[in-house]
């Protein structure tokens, strides 16, 4: 006999409640990566717009990152670690298959009543993150979600590749999600283009390497005019889509906040959404590097506390990368 | 459409993507040594004449455009 359940209805309006980060302590300069592959700190800015990046010692983890950038966030929220109900790490280098990265930081900051779950969707993570901890809210399956972007890139690159030595970095970024009376988190704008699965991928697999053998231990790999192309005609587009969903236009935006992948990308989309001057545009790649799924919050976190972007005030979110993968959503800022 | 109608699409476009002045964008000027254009401001000005004139221009092709002149003549020829 078919029963009709129960099921739950949530809040109508969702919003970001606060965001906290990590910045690791050790600045790398230009300088520093071209002890390694033929380059200049000339060549690296123009090309990235990136003066240093940070870089976390062998000493911090994923994990540690996570978690705190993930207190910061909770000690701003107004609300405590119990009142999660779930906590969703965003990631693509947490160095095991499992357990993931998300019980050990649930565990840490003492969510005890939070389902906890890793999600890998590259530099987009965070935004499918927070797409998904809004309908969670929204379903009323959680009152609050924890959601946290974090890598730790330097462990995975090929220090003496000249297309990623100097882009990828470490750091973390978190943001509590939860009710509101005034919706505050737009529709999220996404999709995938899994047939270009080789723009952004491995140099090989864990398992030939161990079975096989290769010169350097797995690392990204990258085919960067591949991605600048796709990133600069797919996600002008995606983000135009995200702003007529929310039923904004771009003037009224205080804030763009693009994943931090290449100014060059984030320049590109300024001119393509003909973004007035009013509206702050992000550019902590400069000091941070391409830090995948942390950036979006990173940034976040940087243009608040600089002043640079109001609270309260509105704000479009674009993250893309390997996948292809990439989200779009409009926030109110916490 | 004339070479002069193609010249005059492209200054703007290159105006737009790097900046340089539109009389500055004349059929001798090589994009990278005479304009300053790099490798990816040259992918948005590829990309910004696809759109513009429906042409398909390949990465191969890409590298063949050195001047101003052999982009105009790809794309009158491809258009
Ligand atoms: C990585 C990226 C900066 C490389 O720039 P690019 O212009 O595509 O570089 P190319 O490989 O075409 O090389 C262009 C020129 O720079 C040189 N070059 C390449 N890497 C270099 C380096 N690290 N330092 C100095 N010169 C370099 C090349 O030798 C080439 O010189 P040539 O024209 O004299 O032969 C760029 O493709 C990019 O940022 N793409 C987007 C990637 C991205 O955002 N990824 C993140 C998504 S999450």
């Amino acid at each position: 006999m078919t029963i009709a359940l129960t099921q739950t209805a949530g809040s109508v309006g969702t919003k970001i409640l606060s965001v906290g980060s990590f910045r690791p302590a050790r600045v790398v300069t230009n300088a520093e990566i071209c002890a390694r592959i033929d380059s200049t700190d000339e060549w690296i800015q123009e090309r990235s717009g990136i003066v240093e990046r940070r870089w976390a010692g062998p000493d911090v983890s994923v994990v540690d990152m996570a978690t705190a950038a993930a207190e910061k966030a909770m000690a701003s929220s107004g609300i405590s670690a119990e009142a999660l109900g779930m906590v969703i790490v965003a990631t693509v280098t947490h160095p095991y298959v499992t357990p993931s990265a998300a019980a050990e930081v649930q565990d840490r900051i003492g969510a005890a009543n939070a389902a906890s779950m890793d999600l890998s969707a590259a530099c987009a993570g965070f935004s499918y993150a927070v797409a998904l901890a809004s309908d969670l809210v929204r379903c009323g399956t959680c009152t609050h979600v924890l959601v946290v972007g974090v890598e730790k890139l330097s462990d995975w690159i090929d220090h003496e590749d000249r297309g990623t030595a100097f882009l990828f970095a470490d750091g973390a970024g978190a943001v509590v999600i939860g009710p509101s009376d005034v919706p505050g988190i737009g529709p999220v704008v996404w999709g995938s283009d899994g047939s270009q699965k080789d723009a952004i991928n491995m140099t090989q697999s864990f398992i030939d390497y161990r079975d096989v053998g290769g010169d350097i231990f797995p690392a990204l790999t990258m085919q960067g005019q591949q991605v600048f192309r796709w990133a600069v005609t797919e996600m002008s587009k995606a983000a135009q889509a995200a702003l007529d969903a929310a039923g904004i236009t771009a003037d009224q935006l205080d804030a763009f906040i693009p994943h931090q992948a290449n100014n060059r990308i984030t320049d590109a989309l300024v001119r393509a959404l003909a973004l007035p001057d009013t509206v702050a545009v992000a550019r902590d790649i400069t000091h941070m590097g391409n830090t995948s799924a942390a950036s979006i919050p990173l940034a976040m976190d940087a243009l608040l506390e600089s002043g640079k972007a109001p609270r309260g005030g509105t704000a479009l979110l674009i993250g893309f990368g390997a996948g292809l993968v990439f989200a779009a959503q409009v926030v109110t800022l916490p | 459409m004339s070479q002069q109608d193609i010249l005059e699409g492209l200054a703007a476009i290159v105006n737009e993507v790097a900046g340089v002045p539109v009389e500055d964008v004349q059929l001798d000027k090589a994009f990278v040594d005479d304009l300053d254009i790099d490798s990816l401001s040259m992918v948005e000005v590829v990309m910004a004449a696809e759109d513009k004139w429906g042409v398909k221009i390949p990465d191969e092709e890409v590298k063949n455009l050195r001047t101003v002149g052999d982009a105009v003549t790809f794309i009158s020829a491809n258009s």
